[in-house]
């Protein structure tokens, strides 16, 4: 005879199971559903020619270039922010309230939809200071979007470092600028890598946040200044606008495939850190 | 002198995600608010005529809108989310824990385009075969973003969770109840800020989505009266109109921006201040 309590607990392990199993579900079928239709149309012709008639014929290769060219300024102009922040969190102050201040802003930030990133980034951006839409305008906005996940990804892995390593380069006489150069930075930089690489994962899969500050232009950007339209607005516009399923299903494969190896890459890194440092 | 210098020059960096986040409500306020006192706040939350070419400006649709799809969202994602944390924090073995946490990030890392992509061609068809009716409407909205903000309920509850005292937990079993009780009565109790934190911060990310919304809902202009009703939320109505507004059309963008900053900027500070408690 077992007692009733058990039997409750019995029932609800597998009512849990069964959820879990199928939240993992959802996953797996999203995953498979756009591999089976996707995959196919991966070819080096998709992803190395001009599109035709808007996007219904040719492949992908503006879309391609917009993409890494606007992650790339998202990226160089965020991290040094991200990790100056996180340095400072971490080596310059106690708890204080201007900590506590900053890292509200921080967290606050993260919490900003993207389409208010649009909008803030149209109307300082691409308006007020007369970038138009432009890769520059696009990579700003994201910059700022992605501040958040750098700072606190860079914080994390300078915390993690054990404080011994500093004290042996302040007993040897190193300042604490040199301290942080030498010691803090190259310890956490797998760490700091991560959050980099988060950031980078963030920008190709936005859209709300480009489509009104990087425009929709197919052509290949060659500066700066060009607009540009990246892969995950360009499967927007042919899903929504229905102009090619087939290379709608072959936009998503390449940006879920794109995504999932940023994500990998960035939890094997997180990883090893933490690994390492126990 | 030099150290000093570096000191200055890091905290003015610091404040970067302060100072962005005043920039983006100024610019947002500065745009939106003329707007706003131009047709008053009461005639502008609470009206339901939406005619921005011919002067109407009533945002009251969208607001229910975007509140009918939040909740559904909440009763879906927060469930299935709910039910995932508890099993993984207590009743998975280490070993498959260690296999499922990463693969419910990864739901976070797909694109929201990809989410209301799934919707259209899997979703919305489901709901118009089993249902009736035009089948993009709330329902379908509300189960996308159920399924979205899956990983930061995930997340954030099973951290609020871990958090609790093994002591806790130790003496709960040690006093003869069960892992289940133990679990929904001890735990659970100590964790509740972390995971009603976690259930309003999910409601921000459902509230503030875009993409995926605007792809499943419809975007009818109308106050959804049924589940199966199309609909359109305070994003929506943004992001498909900024392309070609201009004028006072355009400020009324900004204007319904405004409304959703502000919505947002409560449930996150409550979220952030219930988190803080507990610490």
């Amino acid at each position: 005879m077992i007692s009733r309590p058990l039997v409750v607990q019995r029932v609800v392990w597998l009512v849990l199971a069964v959820l879990t199993l199928f939240t993992l579900a959802i996953l797996i079928f999203i995953l498979a559903f756009i591999s089976a239709r996707g995959a196919r149309v991966i070819t080096p012709e998709f992803l190395f020619s001009l599109p035709e008639r808007m996007g219904k014929e040719g492949g992908i290769l503006p879309t391609l270039i917009a993409t890494i060219y606007i992650a790339v300024v998202a990226i160089v102009v965020a991290t040094p922010f991200g990790v100056g922040t996180a340095v400072y969190l971490t080596e310059y102050t106690r708890e204080s309230a201007l900590t506590r201040i900053i890292r509200f802003g921080a967290d606050a930030l993260a919490g900003v939809p993207s389409i208010i990133f649009g909008l803030f980034g149209f109307i300082l951006f691409v308006i007020r200071l007369k970038m138009g839409w432009s890769i520059l305008a696009g990579g700003l906005t994201l910059a700022v979007m992605i501040l958040p996940t750098i700072i606190r990804t860079s914080e994390e892995a300078i915390r993690a470092i054990p404080y011994q390593l500093r004290e042996v380069s302040y007993s040897l006489g190193g300042t604490r600028s040199q301290t942080i150069m030498r010691v803090v930075l190259p310890n956490a930089l797998p760490g700091i890598l991560t959050g980099v690489i988060l950031g980078l994962g963030r920008s190709v899969a936005e859209t709300a946040a480009v489509i009104f500050t990087a425009g929709s232009s197919l052509r290949i950007p060659r500066t700066i200044l060009d607009p540009g339209r990246t892969m995950a607005v360009h499967f927007y516009i042919l899903a929504r606008e229905g102009l090619s399923m087939e290379r709608a299903y072959g936009t998503a494969f390449l940006l879920i495939v794109v995504i999932l190896l940023i994500n990998t890459v960035a939890y094997l890194l997180m990883f090893r850190l933490t690994r390492r440092l126990k | 002198m030099k150290e000093k210098l570096i000191e200055k020059g890091l905290l003015i960096v610091a404040l970067s995600a302060l100072g962005s986040l005043l920039l983006i409500a100024l610019f947002i306020f500065i745009e939106g608010m003329p707007l706003i006192v131009k047709v008053g706040l009461k005639d502008f939350i609470a009206s339901t005529h939406w005619a921005p070419t011919r002067g109407s400006f009533g945002i009251l649709p969208m607001i229910l809108g975007s509140l009918a799809v939040t909740l559904l969202a909440l009763i879906f994602g927060g469930g299935l989310g709910l039910a995932g944390t508890m099993f993984l924090a207590e009743f998975a073995p280490r070993w498959s824990v260690r296999i499922l946490k990463p693969l419910i990030e990864l739901l976070a890392g797909i694109p929201s385009v990809v989410y209301g992509f799934m919707g259209v061609v899997v979703l919305v068809p489901w709901i118009r075969q089993t249902f009736g009716g035009p089948g993009f409407s709330v329902l379908a909205a509300g189960i996308i973003l159920g399924i979205m903000i899956l990983p930061t309920v995930i997340a954030i509850s099973l951290d609020a969770l871990n958090a609790v005292p093994l002591s806790y937990k130790e003496g709960s079993l040690a006093l003869g109840a069960t892992r289940w009780q133990t679990l929904y009565r001890v735990q659970f109790r100590a964790a509740r800020s972390g995971i009603i934190a976690s259930l309003i911060l999910a409601m921000g990310r459902a509230v503030g989505e875009t993409m995926a919304v605007i792809m499943v809902a419809g975007n009818a202009l109308l106050i959804p009266t049924s589940p199966l009703a199309p609909v359109r939320t305070l994003t929506s109505n943004i992001a498909l109109e900024m392309g070609y507004a201009a004028g006072d059309h355009q400020r009324a963008l900004f204007a319904t921006g405004v409304v959703l900053f502000v919505i947002i900027a409560v449930l996150n500070t409550i979220a952030l201040l219930t988190m803080r408690e507990r610490k």
